[in-house]
């Protein structure tokens, strides 16, 4: 009886954990706007779409990689999966689920958007420190 | 290891191994249990006597260090309000009552009283940890707090006393299950991979906005 309850608590604090570990790493990024590079490669008009994340991504992989970037972006892509997976389950049942979920999911867009626009100014800078040799 | 030695390196070239001296202190303690075990797990093996006491008795000295590192970061939130001598009275005052209460249980069983001891009070830490973690990060939520840093260890100790604490309840609900087994060694590196992580990412200055971290907004 005991155990069954930390099980349950130890898992509904992990669930919980995470998905404010994420948040604050997703935070991080929100007071960056993202780049007039980003938005003419990407097609971002205003505010990142939770659908845009997907694309983004595609074309990060294409840059030069950042060391600095790597663990947080498979982080945050952890989230996006989780939050994808309730999206088709739980967010069927409850609208206000899907909201949230949409939300968090739009926010993880705008990280990788602001990952992306720093690689891509990282790119300019290695192009040019090679036009200068 | 090597991210056990990362941490403490960043910590010194941050010119923060003081500020965060007891999650230095539970890093370092852990790198020494990891070269003992290893020595010891070569000249016994896997399966003897010596290398279970061994790794049961470092793993609730490690738990015991671990619960003073959280101490000392609920210190730091509290610290604002003149409550952290209070905080690590309580918090004293809990370990003590853990210990007792796993000595009261397993005193009732005579054989091999000391090693049950120190399983025994290992759970319970773990689980005593994860709720003074939860009630911490309730009081950073509360306090609306905005140091990166601090905001950042706390979850990461929050993930892996949830973590731990699920899997040992895990493992007494199924004995078969070797959950422990395989978890273990990636939650030992979970802990000073992200707090280096953290360390290296972000300055002491670096603010959150409160509102982003709650999990689900009201």
């Amino acid at each position: 009886m005991m155990a069954a309850f930390i099980l349950a608590f130890s898992l509904l604090t992990l669930l919980m954990f995470f998905v404010s570990y994420c948040r604050s790493l997703t935070a991080s990024s929100l007071h960056t706007s993202i780049s007039e590079d980003v938005r003419d490669v990407t097609g971002i008009q205003t505010r990142a779409a939770g659908r845009d994340y997907a694309r983004v991504i595609q074309i990060l992989h294409l840059c030069p990689d950042r060391p600095e970037d790597r663990s947080r972006l498979q982080i945050v892509g952890a989230y996006y999966s989780f939050l994808n997976l309730l999206d088709q389950s739980f967010a069927k049942i409850s609208p206000s689920v899907r909201e949230w979920a949409e939300e968090e999911r739009a926010g993880c867009a705008h990280f990788a958007a602001v990952a992306l626009g720093r690689r891509i100014a990282l790119n300019r800078e290695m192009l040019a420190q090679q036009v200068e040799l | 290891m090597g991210a056990g030695v990362c941490f403490i390196t960043f910590s010194v070239k941050r010119s923060c191994f003081l500020k965060y001296f007891f999650l230095n202190l539970y890093v370092i303690f852990s790198l020494f249990a990891d070269l003992i075990r290893q020595a010891v797990l070569r000249f016994y093996g896997l399966d003897s006597r010596e290398y279970i006491y061994l790794y049961y008795y470092t793993d609730c000295l490690l738990t015991i260090a671990l619960f003073v590192a959280v101490i000392s970061l609920a210190s730091r939130v509290f610290a604002e309000l003149n409550l952290a001598r209070y905080v690590r009275f309580v918090a004293v005052l809990l370990l003590l009552g853990t210990a007792g209460f796993t000595y009261a249980v397993v005193a009732q069983s005579a054989d091999r009283l000391v090693s049950r001891f120190t399983v025994e009070l290992s759970q319970n830490l773990y689980f005593v940890g994860l709720v003074l973690t939860y009630l911490l990060w309730g009081a950073v939520l509360k306090l609306q707090e905005t140091r990166t840093r601090l905001v950042q260890m706390v979850l990461s100790l929050g993930l892996y006393f949830s973590a731990y604490a699920g899997s040992y309840a895990l493992l007494n609900l199924a004995p078969n299950s070797e959950i422990v087994q395989y978890l273990a060694p990636i939650l030992g590196c979970f802990l000073p991979v992200s707090w280096a992580l953290t360390i290296m990412r972000y300055s002491e200055d670096s603010r959150l906005t409160p509102a982003r971290l709650v999990a689900v907004p009201r």
